[in-house]
């Protein structure tokens, strides 16, 4: 029964995971850009959540309201910048300066917002409880609330990218930038859109992580990121249904890593990323790399 | 050495102003020079082919137009607007679009998607999806398809299609021939004539010789980016386009004391001439270029050895060639 209980915790805990991984995933299937500081991007969403609710007074379930296209635009003006002028050089480039990102993010919080911890506190009982299944399930309804949230934010790009119009248009310049622009395309402005894109689900993760625990300057570098890069890579990149299916297996072996020794938790996640690395590079859902 | 200027002004002027101008283009790559001073004028309903060996920097030339290379110097007018300095999309969007070198369709798109992205930001015109599907006959029902399990021509076919619902002024057609059969590229280029009906200009680059003399109103050869030919299929023999196109020295003046003189090779003779101080090193004899046996100017080839098939290729090209 302990084990059934690991299961679904591992489940919900997934779902956090892979709304952390998402944009990563996203970013990278469109321009192969790997974003480093989508950590930091996520914890930034969270103090901008921190902000607004101080400002509005808004309820903190809805703040992601106004926080979502804060940070789609603060996405957009970052990727027609800072990403785009990393992307002329080379996609070599675009490690090297999202990591300048995150170091330069990490540092602004701390000399700005100090090295304490927040967190998004809920007033809402019935969000902050949990329903029990049998005697030794307990399911936590803000847990089972992110891992909604995770699905239809998955099933929403999914289907923004299959039937509207940009999200064809990020399609085709994802496979052939210049082909597009031969469209009349101005890949540029797509990118800058799969990036708010991208941004608005990083506010999001932001927002859940401090509604299930806390957030510091650096946790964007220490666990979102790190999760999220273990998530994508277990699913397969490129693929959104595989960050979920990614995300979930990461909860899950952390669940039951930590149920074998407590402190072991991380440790099995991280053994789960390297053994799937070795066995099946391209991921769980991924297919193989044409040459 | 400078400057190919097109020589005798010619009738092409009646069609009014030109459509697209090309003047002293220079493109380098890297240290390359790719293209030398390169000017050329493309008339409203022209068919005007670039033709040339491998290297010779035709697709550079087309690709500049588009505006995938910045030019060293030279400038691109198009319907009397400077276009030298504007970006790619907004060139498409004006009317200038090009079906790249290896069709470079959207692979993990459908081919009606691909056609759709072309459509997105296209100019008000004739060409709409339903008559990409009507001048194409078996895109219709195949358009759930990914476009990336099609052969060789049906991609060509929608490369062709996804350029055309743009409703380009300028179509620039890049290689059509590379990597397809040849009955295959008949069949594409037959498609020409119903693009032309709706009134639209053709730029076109292609290795394909006797294909192009077929289809083209106006020629011109280029050879280690210089232009070595230019005229009317009709004002043109063979001899002389295999001089230019493959530049050889002797036979190019024996080219241009023929009767059609008003193809211009004097041009040809003369760069060659700087060309062997200072270029890459002296040309091969014609015996080397067919040792490399380059199936697409066996046409032409042979038209200096069996002038009977060369005869046909000619009067091919007059009969077809849309002069008037």
């Amino acid at each position: 029964m302990q084990w059934v209980n690991d299961i679904i915790q591992g489940i919900l805990t997934g779902g956090l995971y892979a709304l952390f991984a998402c944009g990563l995933s996203l970013l990278f299937g469109v321009m192969k850009v790997i974003n480093l500081a989508h950590g930091d991007l996520a914890v930034i969403g969270g103090y901008v959540a921190l902000g607004v609710i101080a400002v509005t007074h808004v309820p903190v379930l809805w703040s992601f309201l106004i926080v979502v296209p804060i940070m789609a635009v603060l996405g957009y003006a970052l990727q027609r910048t800072v990403i785009q002028a990393a992307l002329n050089r080379s996609i070599l480039t675009t490690l090297i300066v999202t990591f300048g990102l995150s170091v330069v993010i990490e540092n602004g919080l701390l000399q700005f917002a100090s090295a304490n911890s927040h967190s998004l506190g809920v007033n809402n009982s019935i969000i902050t409880s949990s329903f029990s299944i049998g005697s030794q399930i307990q399911v936590a309804y803000l847990l089972l609330l992110i891992l909604a949230v995770a699905v239809v934010v998955i099933l929403g790009l999914q289907y923004f990218l299959s039937a509207s119009r940009y999200g064809r248009l990020i399609r085709a310049v994802a496979d052939d930038q210049e082909a597009a622009q031969m469209s009349g395309v101005d890949y540029r402005h797509v990118f800058g859109i799969a990036a708010a894109i991208a941004f608005g689900t990083v506010a999001l993760a932001g927002i859940a992580s401090g509604l299930t625990s806390q957030f510091s300057p650096t946790t964007g570098t220490d666990t979102i990121l790190l999760f999220a890069f273990a998530a994508v890579v277990i699913g397969g990149i490129g693929s959104l249904w595989g960050t979920l299916l990614g995300g979930i297996v990461l909860g899950v072996a952390q669940q039951i890593g930590s149920q074998i020794n407590s402190s072991d938790g991380f440790l099995a996640g991280y053994i789960v990323f390297l053994v799937v690395l070795i066995l099946r590079p391209q991921g769980l859902t991924g297919r193989r790399a044409q040459s | 050495m400078n400057g190919f200027s097109p020589s005798a002004p010619d009738e092409r002027e009646g069609n009014g102003n030109p459509l697209l101008e090309i003047h002293d283009l220079t493109v380098h790559h890297g240290q390359l020079r790719a293209l030398d001073h390169i000017s050329l004028r493309v008339f409203p309903g022209e068919v005007y082919a670039i033709i040339g060996a491998n290297g010779a920097g035709k697709s550079t030339l087309l690709r500049t137009i588009a505006g995938l290379h910045r030019p060293t110097e030279g400038t691109i007018l198009f319907d009397g607007k400077n276009m030298t300095r504007v970006r790619p999309e907004r060139r498409a969007t004006q009317g200038i679009v090009m079906v790249p070198e290896g069709r470079r369709l959207f692979g993990s798109l459908t081919v009606e998607e691909n056609l759709q992205v072309g459509a997105t930001y296209a100019r008000k015109g004739p060409w709409t999806i339903e008559r990409v599907y009507e001048l194409f006959g078996w895109m219709k029902d195949r358009r759930s398809q990914r476009s990336s399990q099609l052969s060789g021509g049906e991609q060509q076919s929608v490369a062709i299609g996804r350029a055309l619902v743009a409703n380009p002024r300028v179509l620039l057609l890049d290689e059509l021939s590379l990597g397809l059969a040849p009955v295959i590229v008949q069949r594409i280029y037959a498609m020409l004539p119903q693009i032309l009906a709706t009134g639209l200009t053709v730029l076109l680059v292609e290795q394909d010789v006797s294909q192009v003399l077929r289809v083209a109103s106006h020629i011109q050869c280029l050879l280690e980016g210089r232009t070595t030919l230019e005229g009317k299929p009709e004002d043109v023999t063979p001899q002389q386009v295999e001089a230019a196109y493959f530049g050889l020295g002797p036979a190019a003046s024996d080219g241009s004391g023929g009767s059609s003189g008003s193809a211009a090779s004097d041009g040809s003779g003369g760069s060659d001439g700087s060309d062997g101080s200072g270029g890459p090193g002296p040309l091969g004899p014609p015996g080397g270029y067919g040792g490399a046996g380059s199936p697409p100017v066996r046409g032409v080839g042979l038209g200096g050895v069996a002038p009977s098939e060369g005869e046909q290729l000619c009067n091919g090209s007059t009969t077809s060639s849309r002069g008037s």
